[in-house]
């Protein structure tokens, strides 16, 4: 039998040191993982009713629920190596976007609050808001009434609308998404036709611009 | 005959004596439980069979019975979320039912990391790999702190972001991905680095549980401990041996009070004599318990 020896101080102190050392380690790469899927995906959405990104996190316990949920297999959960943070329910929106159900299932099935299970409808959803980002390649922008981003819209006439502006001279009708109105589906990032979606779902922060310390322009 | 065999060596003797069902009969009762616990989530997509949805982590039994991973919940709690009705009703359900059934049993019976790291020591085992880096079996109270502090520091649920248990849960029931290389390195640790080395020390949900354990109310006995004939294979057979001792070798409670005690029962399994059995503290079958002090 192996004699039980008390160790010496000398061994208690190094031990201690080397267990404090891998501690702080470890806390701190776990920490700075953590801190690097805090930051919003430009490509993976939440689904509707998410609490504001970090809150989101201290909630979701990745159970789910919210996929099962869905009728159109829309939401997913991210998998080691997807944009959205391990675990979490998350989509995208040019290969599936949200179908925007009337009654909003999957955050009706959320059992922490991750998603706000009161979300009195669909409109009131922010998944993120859709932002014409190619205007280079948008067809619209070449003098094509394209508009199909505004035709598949499903708060048609609210979130898009189009608008007839004079560019370089040419009259244009050029699709403008009012966020007020947009619920962030990407139903119109799904039916871009380009080869690389011309009007893309970005969360918020990342999709729109801030007011300025300035008032310029605005009533102060 | 002494030569190759599947069986694992601390098993053999018990299926000389008693035959090998009745050496592997608690082993095959939690293999089955195991997989028909991932099965009814997973039977869910492909047959259309919805018993329960979600996961380990959270779920929901035929719509209506809500359950919640204690230790995730905490951590929520501990990252500042104000938890909802439901989750803490299915905490308290989990909680309640482990309390019952014993507190690891959740990593002898359910988890299915467990399947991995028992495979990674019957393959250590029959390959005659002995390298051992000695941990402390504390470090996965550490670990725990570590991800309740993380979870504070970070206003997140820590530990989801690495959990092999839930990467491996959530995987096998929603798609795995990548995260095949954390099960792996989990794998190639118990194999190569250290015996018992994911579940027997670092393992914080495994730590969590069995706090729970300390209380919970089914516990292996070793009801007829004066038939032991030091054969050992009780002690080589189970996950964390020194719970044993106090049972077997000692004057008081025949009871196993450890929390780290799994209740695989393969110590009921492997001995050849038929030592150990379940039972309760209620009623302590057979127990000549003499009263403590």
């Amino acid at each position: 039998m192996a004699q039980a020896r008390k160790p010496s101080r000398r061994e208690v102190l190094t031990d201690g040191v080397k267990a404090a050392g891998v501690a702080c380690l470890a806390g701190l790469s776990l920490t700075a993982y953590v801190e690097s899927s805090r930051r919003a995906e430009a490509r993976a959405l939440p689904p509707p009713g998410a609490l504001p990104h970090a809150a989101f996190l201290s909630a979701c316990v990745r159970c789910g629920l919210c996929v099962r949920a869905c009728p159109f297999d829309t939401l997913r959960l991210a998998e080691l190596g997807d944009d959205a943070p391990l675990g979490t329910p998350f989509f995208i929106a040019r290969e599936t976007p949200c179908f925007m159900c009337a009654d909003v299932p999957c955050a009706r099935a959320c059992p922490t609050g991750a998603l706000d299970r009161d979300i009195p409808g669909i409109r009131k959803a922010d998944m993120g808001v859709a932002v014409l980002v190619g205007h280079e390649s948008c067809l619209n922008y070449k003098g094509i009434t394209c508009s199909i981003c505004h035709r598949v819209c499903p708060i048609r006439d609210e979130a898009i609308t189009l608008e007839i502006q004079i560019i370089k001279g040419r009259r244009m009708v050029i699709p403008t998404v009012h966020s007020d109105q947009c619920t962030g589906c990407g139903t119109c990032e799904k039916h871009c036709v380009l080869g690389q979606a011309a009007i893309r779902v970005l969360p918020r922060e990342l999709g729109l611009g801030g007011h300025g310390r300035n008032p310029a322009g605005r009533p102060a | 005959m002494r030569g190759f065999s599947l069986t694992a060596d601390a098993r053999r003797e018990a299926v000389a004596a008693k035959g090998w069902l009745r050496a592997h009969r608690w082993w095959l009762l939690r293999r089955a439980t195991q997989l028909a616990a991932l099965g009814t989530f997973m039977a869910g997509p492909p047959l259309g069979l919805w018993i329960v949805r979600g996961n380990f982590a959270s779920s929901e039994i035929l719509g209506v019975v809500p359950l919640a991973d204690p230790f995730i919940f905490l951590q929520s709690v501990v990252a500042g979320m104000r938890p909802s009705a439901i989750a803490a009703l299915g905490a308290g359900l989990i909680t309640g039912f482990y309390l019952l059934v014993g507190g690891r049993a959740y990593c002898g019976w359910i988890c299915p990391v467990n399947i991995v790291t028992d495979t990674a020591h019957w393959l250590r085992e029959k390959l005659g790999l002995t390298r051992d880096r000695k941990l402390d079996r504390r470090t996965r109270l550490w670990v725990m702190a570590a991800a309740g502090l993380a979870s504070l520091l970070t206003g997140t649920i820590a530990w989801e972001f690495v959990n092999p248990v839930s990467i491996l849960q959530r995987g096998l029931i929603f798609g795995l991905g990548a995260g095949w290389t954390i099960i792996a390195a989990v794998f190639l640790l118990d194999l190569l680095v250290t015996r018992r080395g994911w579940c027997g020390h670092l393992c914080p949900v495994g730590a969590f549980y069995g706090l729970i354990g300390r209380a919970s109310i089914t516990r292996v006995a070793a009801a007829r401990r004066a038939d032991c004939t030091n054969c050992g294979a009780c002690f080589n057979v189970c996950t964390e041996p020194h719970v044993i001792v106090p049972a077997l070798k000692g004057n008081g409670s025949t009871l196993i009070l450890s929390g780290d005690c799994v209740n695989c029962g393969s110590c009921i399994d492997a001995c050849p004599v038929d030592v150990f059995e379940m039972a309760t503290r209620m009623r302590p079958r057979e127990a000549p318990a003499l009263p403590v002090e």
